[in-house]
């Protein structure tokens, strides 16, 4: 269909509207700055106003609508009082989702860390340093629903007398085992999920690794050595101390990032066979079921959950600075 | 100000670019030669006119419907936007509540229909809607669309679950013949099973879905055990869920689905079900590694390309019977229309829409099942259309629908679901039944 400017005109008027607004209101902030003499402070409030009604609109009061959300019934009309706070922590459905976020919080960010850490310090002193680190890099470019997919046919199963499809039955079977159900079976399916996320996040933490690893003053090494450290001594008493902090916002980030783990259950499983997690609990319960208030509980508790990590992470940035 | 005038005149061209290249690819309107409008001529005209539809059925599906109302809307005038998306039920809840709800919504559960309608999102058919229900379909299919007394839409599309998927020529080789009772179904499969067949094959892997066609086999087998009326004040929650009736039902299924010697044929042992995609689930029937699969009329669909259906093809379908020949309690599902809007051409569309005319050219298009008593069945097009819409027509038949799209959402598409999947995987009937029960919203 060709570009119709009459059929598109209102459309256009919109844009042209939207764009004038745009406009007026950056010529207004930029008239104001530049007449001189304008008081500091009523320059930055003008500076912190958009950024500021736009985090009000789009954060502040959806964030405030969900918390109020979070105490109605199916629907979001009736008062429901702490009901969908109790019910997360008494229904065996939501009870697993928290269980198992609890798995992924704590192991994803271990794993992905050490993993990172073993990689970082194996090649940060290689020739092929840029190549390997691209290397492990590379599943962070695919998104988790491609790596989802991907994964799912890794793990795919099919009866021992067929032939596999998924490589991880293949292999089960060309070392004399049987094919197994690895998303069916819990609890260890939890374990095959939280794989796909380390899988796609080692190679962040690799990098930042690698490169915090480089930047420990040669003297230090070299002067350990000289008074007869062993490598071994080295890293656990020269590079690990100096790259802690680096290693604390690799593994804050991932906490972060894992509490919002959603797109690898949803494409994998489905939170099917005991792998629901809150993230998906929350999307299940709010859009699926229609029950509004538990949706929104489970995401104030996700809030809540969240908080104190990005607080500390802040905290650690000021401090840094 | 010469910075700010560069920064806007960028502004411009940038979001002129992008809308440009995102101007939606209409649907494009079929070259029409010669249309007959006369049959059209009662819905008006509405030159210039906007219809929304919003559904989840997509690619073919969809671009059968879209040449179904093709005429329809070039002799009324009305552009008829057709929008499908495969996560229809947790976006159409986003859309309403964004205030940007589509004019026409087709709902795959009566129970999604329920809650826009008790929202009062939904606004009630037309007096020409309920006149057209009324003439084509049975109160039983109005009633889904029914709340509180007021008619919200009318059945757009039908489909029976209960039916049993066999290979003609597997039968014939056996010897057997296509039981009439429950009793001489489980004949068959014990003789089969003897031979060293599994006789069932089953899958029940569908995304967030799974498990849903272990809940059909339940609700089959309840209404064939207790009748239609254990069954009613079982999905409305008159009943408890775990009643000791329907552990028994369970447990009759679960002496076929969860028994090793009968399933899971082609793919292993029982419990393999979870991972078997219910899409591939019956393509053992073809190689003679299993005998039943038992799939609703849409599985017609799902055989493999180049799969015949027909008494003597490759495939065909038998009613799942119960212990009485006479009787005929049929299960199934269906798509209803409801609209949330009231203009003028969003109604003539809906009544389009209800009418045995769309359902008729709809299904001289492609498999397709309506519950309409005015669809002639010799405009099915396949044999298991046909078969199902002789079944619908039957004053005989009982039908039934699904009892997961009648029960609250969190039940019937979330717990009983997820119970049904943990049941296949080994946990005991009483205590998947009990959960469930305790799942039940109380309000």
């Amino acid at each position: 269909m060709p570009f119709d400017v009459v059929a598109q005109q209102p459309k256009l008027l919109y844009l042209l509207q939207g764009v004038a607004a745009f406009a007026a209101v950056v010529s207004l902030l930029l008239l104001a700055l530049h007449r001189g003499r304008v008081r500091r402070r009523a320059a930055a409030l003008l500076l912190l106003a958009p950024a500021l009604l736009l985090l009000t609109v789009g954060l502040l009061l959806p964030g405030l609508r969900t918390l109020g959300l979070s105490f109605t019934g199916t629907g979001g009309d009736t008062w429901a009082g702490f009901d969908n706070y109790v019910w997360m922590v008494t229904d065996p459905g939501a009870l697993v989702a928290l269980r198992n976020t609890l798995a992924w919080v704590v192991l994803v960010p271990l794993l992905a860390a050490s993993v990172g850490l073993l990689y970082a310090a194996a090649v940060v002193r290689s020739r092929l340093r840029v190549f390997a680190l691209s290397l492990v890099l590379m599943p962070m470019a695919i998104s988790f629903v491609g790596a989802g997919v991907v994964w799912k046919f890794v793990y795919a199963y099919r009866p021992a007398e067929a032939a596999q499809i998924g490589l991880l039955n293949q292999l089960a079977v060309a070392f004399g085992g049987e094919p197994r159900q690895w998303l069916v079976d819990s609890p260890w399916n939890i374990l095959f999920l939280i794989v796909v996320m380390v899988w796609t996040q080692a190679g962040f933490a690799a990098v930042l690794l690698a490169g915090a690893i480089s930047a420990v003053p040669g003297e230090l090494t070299e002067a350990a050595l000289l008074d007869g450290a062993s490598r071994r001594q080295i890293f656990w008493r020269i590079t690990m101390p100096s790259i802690r902090p680096t290693l604390l916002v690799v593994v804050l980030v991932q906490a972060i990032g894992t509490f919002k783990a959603f797109d690898i259950v949803k494409t994998m499983t489905g939170g099917q066979f005991g792998t629901g997690v809150i993230a998906h609990e929350m999307y299940d319960q709010a859009f699926r079921y229609g029950e509004t208030g538990r949706g929104a509980a489970l995401a104030v508790l996700l809030f809540v959950l969240v908080t104190p990590l990005v607080a500390h992470q802040l905290r650690a940035r000021r401090r840094a600075a | 100000m010469r910075f700010g005038a560069r920064l806007a005149l960028a502004v411009i061209a940038l979001a002129a670019l992008a809308t440009a290249c995102g101007v939606p690819q209409g649907s494009g309107a079929q070259p029409h030669t010669a249309v007959d409008c006369g049959s059209y001529a009662r819905y008006g005209k509405h030159p210039g006119t906007k219809v929304t539809v919003y559904a989840e059925n997509r690619d073919r599906e969809a671009d059968l419907f879209e040449e179904t109302w093709a005429d329809f809307a070039h002799c009324t005038g009305i552009d008829v936007q057709y929008e499908g998306d495969g996560e229809f039920e947790a976006q159409i809840q986003l859309r309403v509540d964004g205030g940007s709800a589509p004019d026409v919504a087709f709902f795959p559960q009566p129970g999604l229909l329920e809650r826009f309608a008790r929202a009062g999102k939904l606004k009630p058919a037309s007096a020409g809607v309920v006149a057209l229900a009324k003439q084509g379909w049975s109160a039983d299919w109005n009633s889904y669309a029914t709340i509180d007394g007021t008619l919200y839409g009318t059945p757009l599309v039908a489909n029976v679950k209960s039916f049993v998927w066999y290979s003609p020529r597997f039968f014939r080789d056996r010897g057997l013949s296509v039981p009439r009772t429950w009793s001489e179904l489980m004949a068959v499969t014990e003789k089969v099973a003897a031979s060293g067949v599994k006789p069932w094959c089953a899958g029940i892997e569908s995304a967030e879905a799974t498990g849903w066609p272990v809940t059909d086999w339940i609700e089959d087998v309840l209404l064939r055990q207790q009748g239609t009326d254990v069954y009613d004040r079982w999905t409305a929650h008159e009943i408890p869920f775990n009643d000791p009736r329907v552990i028994k039902a369970m447990d009759t299924v679960g002496s076929i689905l969860k028994n090793d010697r009968y399933a899971n044929g082609g793919f292993g042992p029982a419990r393999s079900m979870a991972s078997i995609s219910f899409q591939e689930a019956g393509t053992p029937v073809l190689s003679g590694d299993c005998a039943m699969h038992r799939q609703a009329s849409f599985y017609a669909d799902m055989w493999p390309q180049g799969t015949e259906i027909g008494p003597d093809k490759d495939v065909y379908a038998f009613l799942l019977p119960g212990a009485d020949p006479a009787r005929r309690p049929v299960l199934g599902g269906g798509v209803f229309t409801a609209v949330f809007a009231d203009r003028p051409e969003v109604r003539a569309y809906q009544e389009y829409l209800a009418s045995a005319d769309f359902a008729n050219a709809r299904m001289k298009k492609g498999p397709f099942v309506s519950a309409n008593k005015g669809v002639d069945p010799a405009n099915a097009a396949t044999p298991v259309d046909r078969l199902s819409i002789q079944l619908l027509q039957d004053s005989r038949t009982q039908f039934r629908f699904d009892g997961s799209d009648l029960m609250p959402a969190s039940v019937g598409a979330g717990t009983f679901w997820k119970g049904s999947v943990d049941w296949i995987g080994g946990a005991g009937t009483r205590q998947v039944a009990d959960s469930v029960e305790r799942s039940w919203p109380s309000r």
